[in-house]
């Protein structure tokens, strides 16, 4: 019958045709250059161990971004709060659980207490935890606040966060106000500390990407695309619309919160402005990264923000005085003329690779 | 933060001062809101880069009155300048995005405001500046107390009432000005009327920066500009219009002046560095309450 | 013979335009019921109280004796009614297959469900009714390629994929080749009869819902004007008069 001659090549044993393709040689092979460049980075370039950590964690906020923008097509401009927030989040369990937050934030010399090693490293590893858990709870919080918002209401919407976020932390005395806090210091050597962020962050982004990739294959997956594609129609269908969207943002916030632990201890010092809601960089560049790879695809923002990053680099060396504005101008560029980004504009071109069938296009 | 209450309660000429000062500003507020509901309507745009055009305006004057000229000089300027540069930016920029979705046109204009800030952190530095206007301040008696009005105020709210008038004129009684309003209500009908589009398009984006530029010129006497304000003043555009509604004028002026008593007040209560989190309070507080108002239609906020 | 809904006394209006006005039907289970009238007489209007589109100003809808007409578009869609929408609606991003699967009732679905894969039984029944609507062809394809006419049959395939108890069709023939309205009715047919789904149907076209319906419901400038077996309703002089629109 019909049925029989017509099976794609995408089955698997059990002979179903498979509605998102899962691990293909294509995947596990990017899957393994990424790793074998994870791994031989910081060997083969230990001085800028700490720019590749930063890379990884900028594949997070692309990966982290997509799920809510490319993914469930609600643009936000705000999911740097959870950034900031984890970063706060950790940064005071750090210190809360050895000593008075209160007197460490408001001394110069952080109320003369030093960490001992043991304490540092349990610091960093329940403050993740905490950053991580913590956040996801205010996503679901802020959900009630935003999810009635579409479009530009809730990407203005989460912008405001972002930006509140920043002014009243900045006037919260016992996190250090607008001065901020001194992050306890590692107990080691500068090589030991960027050794040590660099593995967590890596860690981090594969960890983001493993979640990602099997959130995506599951019925979640497919859920956030309808949402993406018609809202009402979804609702019309009975799918819990709320439900999902509240669930996607936390897993965002998640990883983001443990992103914000990572990097506030990899400064070694936290701002509310510039270091832990930094709208106008981090925050926007999330956007880019992921709109440069190609949103809505699994490898786009991975992509994206290597590319983002390298370019990045590029202006700051060659365009120094001028970098931010360069920068700006190549995302504009990007936003105005490649809006499909590089997966995007690969899957116009060969759509074979992704799986996905054209009508009339020769087998 | 109580104490402040207080001293309301305690001298009530207080009151006035705030009030009096939040109406000012509040009229300088509702010309850029006007202005984001226009390109809004008009071509479906969400311009994040509005605060970043007052403040360009706002550093003309600056750079006008450097010169030895009255600031004031820098509005009839400030109105050419801005508008041929949105003209510009409108052919470059705007005109590719227009047709695409809204998030790719609002994150357009999010990216301009980024270049925008940092070239003029990079020309001007990143202090905070005032044009002087040279002119006094009067002193009034009432309540038991006395208020002063600068007279700079007072001349930049009556330039802000003949601008308003002006525009609406414009738009009322001039061809371009009713083009406009045809393509706000029908873009294809208007232009299978033969109204070139593109030109009503182009030409409302430019006279937007020119009303953000007239509006910066105001800001920067009456009060200050900084590279890094613009996005403030586009929030308070966007509140004032998502809490008005779009073609409610009169809606966009209460709503104005609303927000710039409550501004003030804001930062009387809570102290100076809150003062923008009062405005991003506001947004938080119009965005709620404009979902509780469309939840008992069933629909959400779009 | 239940009434699946029952619709009492709703009206409706959208500022000074009263849109529906004390309209009372009944849609029996098990039966297709039709809604005839001329454009503009509120025939959408009363489709998007019921599925709880918007709050309706008075009256009542009950499903299956539960009053409904204070809940929300989803909850209605899980207790079993569905609607097709009469510009089509489907998720033009994803292939048909990723289509069907989407729209599996949501009726029970847990927590734990959205991150289960679908099941095997799953796609052989989104496969199925893609053959029953005839766009197996077409499976893989994105949804937002395919015609007019083959994503109005994948809708109406999505909604059975639902298991809905009542289908409400907004227009299901609308801009249908005539040569292919056959081959509709058929298959709405097919659907009441070998799926048990009852409908309540909005159409346009005479000899479609004629064929199609056991009893209608003709609407006119917001109010009810006749009800009653087809032929009945073919022949009322007063429904004529709405259509010629002698008044």
């Amino acid at each position: 019958m019909m049925a029989v001659a017509e099976k794609s090549v995408e089955q698997d044993e059990v002979g179903k045709p498979t509605a998102r393709r899962n691990y293909t040689a294509n995947d596990i092979m990017m899957f393994g250059a990424i790793v074998l460049f994870g791994i031989l980075g910081p060997i083969l370039f230990p001085n800028y161990t700490f720019q590749i950590a930063v890379l990884w964690l900028m594949v997070l906020f692309a990966q982290t971004w997509d799920v809510m923008g490319g993914q469930m097509g609600y643009n936000s401009l705000g999911n740097i709060f959870f950034f900031g927030a984890g970063m706060y989040i950790c940064t005071v369990t750090q210190i809360g659980l050895f000593t008075d937050v209160g007197a460490y934030t408001s001394s110069t010399d952080q109320g003369n207490f030093n960490f001992t090693p043991d304490q540092y490293y349990i610091g960093v590893a329940v403050g993740l935890v905490f950053a991580a858990i913590g956040s996801a709870l205010l996503a679901v919080a802020l959900g009630w606040i935003v999810f009635g918002l579409r479009g530009p209401y809730f990407a203005i919407g989460t912008l405001g966060i972002a930006l509140a976020a920043g002014e009243l932390i900045g006037a919260w005395e016992w996190v250090g106000g607008g001065g901020g806090i001194p992050i306890p210091v590692y107990p080691g050597s500068g090589d030991g500390k960027s050794f040590f962020y660099y593995v967590l962050c890596f860690a981090s982004a594969i960890a983001t990407f493993l979640f990602l990739k099997w959130l995506y294959s599951t019925r979640f997956g497919l859920a956030i695309n309808a949402i993406r594609d018609d809202e009402e129609k979804a609702e019309a269908m009975g799918v819990h619309t709320l439900r999902h969207k509240t669930v996607a943002w936390a897993i965002s916030a998640f990883f983001l919160g443990i992103a914000g632990g990572l990097f506030g201890n990899m400064t070694g010092f936290i701002e509310p402005l510039e270091v832990a809601f930094p709208t106008i960089t981090f925050g926007i560049f999330m956007v880019a990264m992921a709109l440069l790879g190609g949103k809505g695809t699994i490898w786009g923002p991975v992509l994206g923000a290597i590319v983002f990053h390298i370019v990045k680099e590029a202006t700051w060396t060659y365009f120094l005085g001028w970098q931010w504005i360069a920068l700006g101008v190549i995302i504009i560029i990007n936003i105005v003329f490649f809006q499909q980004g590089i997966v995007g504009w690969l899957q116009e071109k060969y759509p074979h690779w992704f799986g996905i069938e054209v009508e009339g296009a020769s087998k | 933060m109580l104490d402040n209450l207080n001293l309301l309660a305690l001298a009530p000429v207080l009151n006035i001062q705030i009030l009096l000062d939040g109406i000012f500003i509040g009229a300088i507020f509702a010309l850029a809101a006007y202005g984001l509901a226009l390109v809004w309507g008009v071509m479906n745009v969400k311009n994040l880069a509005q605060g970043e055009f007052v403040i360009m305006g706002g550093y003309i004057a600056w750079y006008v009155g450097t010169l030895g000229i009255h600031p004031l000089f820098g509005l009839p300027i400030s109105i050419v300048v801005m508008f041929a540069f949105g003209w510009v930016t409108y052919k470059l920029i705007i005109a590719r995005v227009v047709e695409k979705d809204m998030f790719i046109s609002l994150l357009a204009t999010f990216g301009m405001a980024i270049v925008i800030q940092q070239a003029l952190n990079l020309a001007f530095g990143p202090e905070i500046q005032i044009a002087d206007s040279g002119l006094p301040t009067h002193s009034f008696k009432a309540l038991g107390g006395s208020f002063t009005v600068a007279e700079i105020k007072f001349y930049s709210f009556l330039i802000c009432c003949f601008l308003a008038a002006a525009v609406i004129a414009f738009m009322k009684k001039s061809r371009m000005g009713q083009a406009i309003r045809a393509t706000a209500q029908d873009a294809r009908a208007a232009k299978v009327m033969g109204i070139d589009t593109e030109q009503v398009f182009a030409f409302t984006y430019a006279l937007n920066a020119a009303i953000c530029g007239a509006a910066g010129v105001m800001i920067s006497m009456i009060w200050v500009i900084q590279p890094f304000y613009g996005i403030t003043h586009s929030i308070r555009s966007f509140v004032i219009v998502t809490a008005a509604g779009f073609g409610n004028l009169p809606g966009v002026i209460t709503a104005a002046f609303g927000l710039g008593i409550a501004e003030q007040y804001g930062g009387f209560i809570l102290g100076a560095e809150l003062q923008q989190a009062t405005v991003v309070g506001m947004l938080l507080f119009v965005l709620m309450w404009r979902q509780l108002q469309m939840r008992r239609h069933r629909q959400a906020v779009q | 013979m239940t009434n699946l809904i029952e619709v009492r006394s709703v009206s409706k209006a959208f500022g000074g335009v009263i849109a529906n006005k004390d309209i009372s039907i009944d849609v029996p289970e098990g039966q297709i019921t039709g809604l005839i009238g001329p454009n503009g007489s509120g025939k959408t209007t009363l489709f998007n109280s019921i599925v709880g589109y918007h709050p309706i100003d008075e009256g009542s809808i009950k499903f299956k004796g539960e009053e409904i007409s204070t809940y929300r578009v989803p909850q209605i869609a899980r207790l079993g009614m569905l609607r097709t929408f009469q510009q089509t609606r489907i998720y033009g991003a994803m292939n048909c297959i990723e289509n069907m699967l989407i729209s599996v009732p949501h009726r029970n679905a847990t927590f734990s469900d959205m991150f289960k894969p679908y099941p095997a039984e799953m796609y052989d029944r989104a496969e199925e009714l893609l053959e029953f609507v005839g766009l197996y062809q077409k499976r893989k394809l994105h949804s937002g390629d395919l015609s007019f006419g083959q994503q109005k049959l994948l809708e109406f395939a999505m909604a059975l994929m639902n298991q809905p108890e009542v289908l409400l069709l907004d227009e299901p023939t609308a801009g249908i080749n005539p040569t292919l309205i056959n081959g509709l009715i058929d298959r709405l047919k097919r659907a009441n009869t070998d799926f048990g789904i009852t409908m309540f149907v909005i159409e346009h076209n005479m000899r479609v819902i004629m064929n199609l319906a056991d009893s209608i419901y003709c609407l006119a400038h917001g109010e009810l004007l006749a009800s009653g077996a087809p032929e009945e309703v073919q022949n009322n002089q007063s429904v004529i008069d709405a259509y010629l629109g002698a008044h």
